[in-house]
């Protein structure tokens, strides 16, 4: 039996082993509450007073971010030893704000389900909540939030400087100092909403559609070179091409966010063009991939987290890219913002760009945890990653879909026949197509969480009854890390 | 020797490079952004435009509807200084915070989808029929009715919790609402009239 066995791994991966365990508790988090509050725009009275929409949405979407967060900051832990060469420096600091970190979750949880609001005062904002959209931990959690990052920072930092750095752990260093230094952006009052906004979306743009796509670059470059044998050449360079296409139309893509928000009107043309970009280093990814598995035959150690890669970069480019397109110029967004056209960009981009990557490393995680078993053809009881994948990715592009259209009866109905009004709203959100469209959205969330549930499930089984050993990649394509 | 454009040190300089590049100019139209947005300077009003009576009107030149400060309007019948507005409409603001109202309404067209837009609801025609419901003689008064007591007014089967808003806190986010009106936001949101049913 291939039990999993911590004492096969290195100390950064035990660590990240801890992450990718919360990290998948809170997943199933996520859908829980994403099917209550989807539930709840069928059935208003549904937990109307004691949990309302605004905290099961809040739950629903904090949640998949600390999620997602725990999953990158698992998958560094986990490639940081192989890519360095060192062990992990400062790794008990770092389990020790695992550990801070896991429990301040759990209580800004608690405190968003028990307390819910507060008196419109610095109180409130400090230990309730700030009511700022996905970022609405209280500032006491921020700071905590800062002081992990700093210490996951310097565990990455120390670790490289100490051992090698190479492309990919450069781009990653740098990238992280971003993505600490951006949150401090979100971390001031100012009454001022115009203001508030512009800061805010340096958190949220420039993480989600800047840091967090660098980051996964680095992760899925590490990746490709671990289950494809990818040359090392070839990912650094695509990594960098990637950088240079992402921060290139994504730094300034942030105007898309400009347009309505008091800002001047330079902004409708700069962030229409530069966002109109972004999707051009999604197409490249995608087209790379494909050519890169035809080269390779297709052979990898790992089927699940290739096939999870895969998804990655289709999700990538389909839900980012291309649903994120769809609306960013500022003569259609100015109908689509703020209806569920976004929320459609929302799940599909999410799944497609950030779930396809955790995944995968918590497969090369249990693989190597269960003694660097067989994940190849012929697995026993492969069909249960091969439906947890095909459901997730069915009940996404369902959902997606059922959200696009209620999106477009909110712009027809909402915006461009009742002149955006209170009564045009509500008119739009009793339409036909719009209930149904939500009706259909619960079905496929449903089909997804059956594929949550299956994933959940492989995740635990997988490998356990393996004992072929690993498939071994073509010795010429094993390349160290340059010294 | 490869290609300039297949060499990974091309492409290590070219990160670097336009990376900063771009850092650098969004830099400057921060700085100019926030100059241009600043409370007072054209595009967000000050706070004492709660004094006053915000009008939406369209504006040919620009080919969209903009904020337009007509005659004076005291909010609550008392006219304020820019201190005491501003301290109004951030007791507002923080109120808006601690209730979670971005988790169902959307302001400036931000947040979530569950209840309509707050960018321009002070201007909305819904507060007239309003003051009717709630017995109030005046559109400010009618929502912070509203505010406090939203179950006492539904008006449709998705309706809004009670949020312990208190009379002072309503008040206050009335404040913050009037105020944001004024805010020129591009046309946004699509083909919003105040006037439409006089029309």
């Amino acid at each position: 039996m291939a039990a999993f066995d911590t004492s096969r791994l290195n100390g950064g991966q035990k660590l990240a082993i801890k992450y990718f365990t919360v990290a998948i508790v809170l997943f199933g988090a996520q859908l829980l509450f994403g099917m209550v509050a989807g539930l709840q725009y069928l059935q208003p009275d549904l937990l109307h007073q004691a949990v309302p929409f605004s905290i099961t949405r809040i739950v629903h979407i904090n949640a998949m971010v600390v999620w997602l967060l725990y999953g990158f900051l698992g998958a560094v832990y986990w490639l940081l030893e192989e890519e360095s060469g060192w062990p992990v420096v400062g790794l008990a600091l770092g389990n020790l704000a695992f550990f801070v970190l896991t429990v301040a979750v759990g209580v800004v949880v608690v405190v968003y389900l028990l307390i819910q609001i507060g008196p419109g005062n610095d109180f409130t904002r400090w230990l309730i909540t700030e009511g700022r959209e996905y970022i609405e931990a209280p500032r006491w959690a921020d700071i905590g939030i800062v002081v992990c990052s700093l210490i996951f920072f310097y565990n990455v930092a120390a670790t490289f400087l100490k051992g090698r750095f190479s492309g990919i752990s450069g781009v990653l260093t740098l990238d992280l100092i971003a993505l600490a230094g951006l949150y401090l952006a979100g971390m001031f009052y100012t009454v001022n909403i115009s203001h508030d906004q512009y800061w805010w979306w340096w958190v949220i743009h420039l993480w989600v559609e800047a840091t967090w796509e660098v980051l996964v670059g680095c992760i899925l470059a590490w990746g490709l070179m671990h289950v494809l044998g990818t040359r090392r050449q070839i990912v650094t360079t695509w990594l960098y091409v990637e950088v240079v296409l992402m921060l290139g139309s994504g730094i300034l893509g942030l105007g898309h966010h400009y347009f309505w928000i008091g800002m001047p009107e330079y902004w409708l043309k700069i962030g229409g063009f530069f966002s109109a970009l972004e999707p051009i280093p999604l197409v490249a990814m995608v087209v790379h991939s494909v050519y890169d598995s035809g080269e390779h035959h297709l052979r990898n150690t790992n089927h699940p987290a290739f096939a999870w890669f895969i998804a990655h970069t289709m999700g990538n480019f389909f839900g980012a890219g291309v649903w994120g397109f769809m609306q960013t110029l500022p003569q259609i967004n100015l109908y689509t913002h703020g209806t569920q056209w976004t929320a459609s960009h929302g799940h599909v981009a999410f799944w497609g760009a950030y779930v396809t990557i955790v995944v995968p490393m918590v497969y090369i995680a249990l693989q190597k945890g269960r003694g660097n078993v067989w994940m190849g053809s012929g697995l026993a009881g492969a069909w249960r990653w091969k439906w947890a994948l095909g459901l997730q990715a069915l009940g996404t592009v369902g959902m997606a879909m059922c959200l696009l259209i209620a999106g477009y009866v909110q712009s027809f109905t909402e915006r461009a026949m009742g002149g955006s009004t209170w009564e045009a709203y509500f008119h739009a959100q009793t339409q036909p197509w719009f209930t149904q469209a939500m009706h259909w959205r619960m079905a496929f969330g449903t089909i997804f969480c059956l594929g949550f549930l299956l994933l959940a499930w492989d995740l635990v089984v997988i490998g356990v009854g393996e004992r072929r050993p690993a498939e071994a990649l073509p010795a010429r394509r094993a390349e160290a890390v340059p010294a | 020797m490869e290609p300039l454009w297949q060499r990974e040190s091309f492409w290590r300089k070219a990160a670097v490079f336009v990376t900063a590049g771009m850092a650098v100019v969004l830099l400057l139209l921060t700085f100019d952004s926030m100059a241009k947005s600043a409370v007072g300077k054209g595009r967000v009003p000050s706070f004492a435009v709660i004094n006053q009576e915000i009008d939406y009107r369209f504006d040919a030149g620009r080919n969209m509807r903009v904020p337009v400060v007509a005659g004076e309007q005291p909010l609550f019948g008392k006219r304020l200084s820019e201190a005491e507005a501003e301290a109004m409409v951030s007791h507002g603001k923080k109120t808006v915070q601690a209730k979670n109202c971005m988790d169902c309404h959307t302001l400036l067209g931000n947040g979530a989808y569950y209840a309509p837009d707050l960018t321009k609801a002070w201007l909305d025609p819904q507060w007239e029929g309003m003051q009717t419901l709630t017995a109030t003689d005046s559109r400010e008064a009618a929502l912070a009715a509203f505010l406090e007591h939203p179950s006492h007014y539904p008006t449709q089967e998705r309706s809004m919790p009670e949020l312990k808003i208190t009379a002072e806190e309503a008040r206050a986010v009335v404040a913050f609402l009037k105020w944001m009106s004024a805010i020129d936001t591009n046309g946004f949101p699509a083909n919003f009239d105040p006037h439409a049913e006089e029309k």
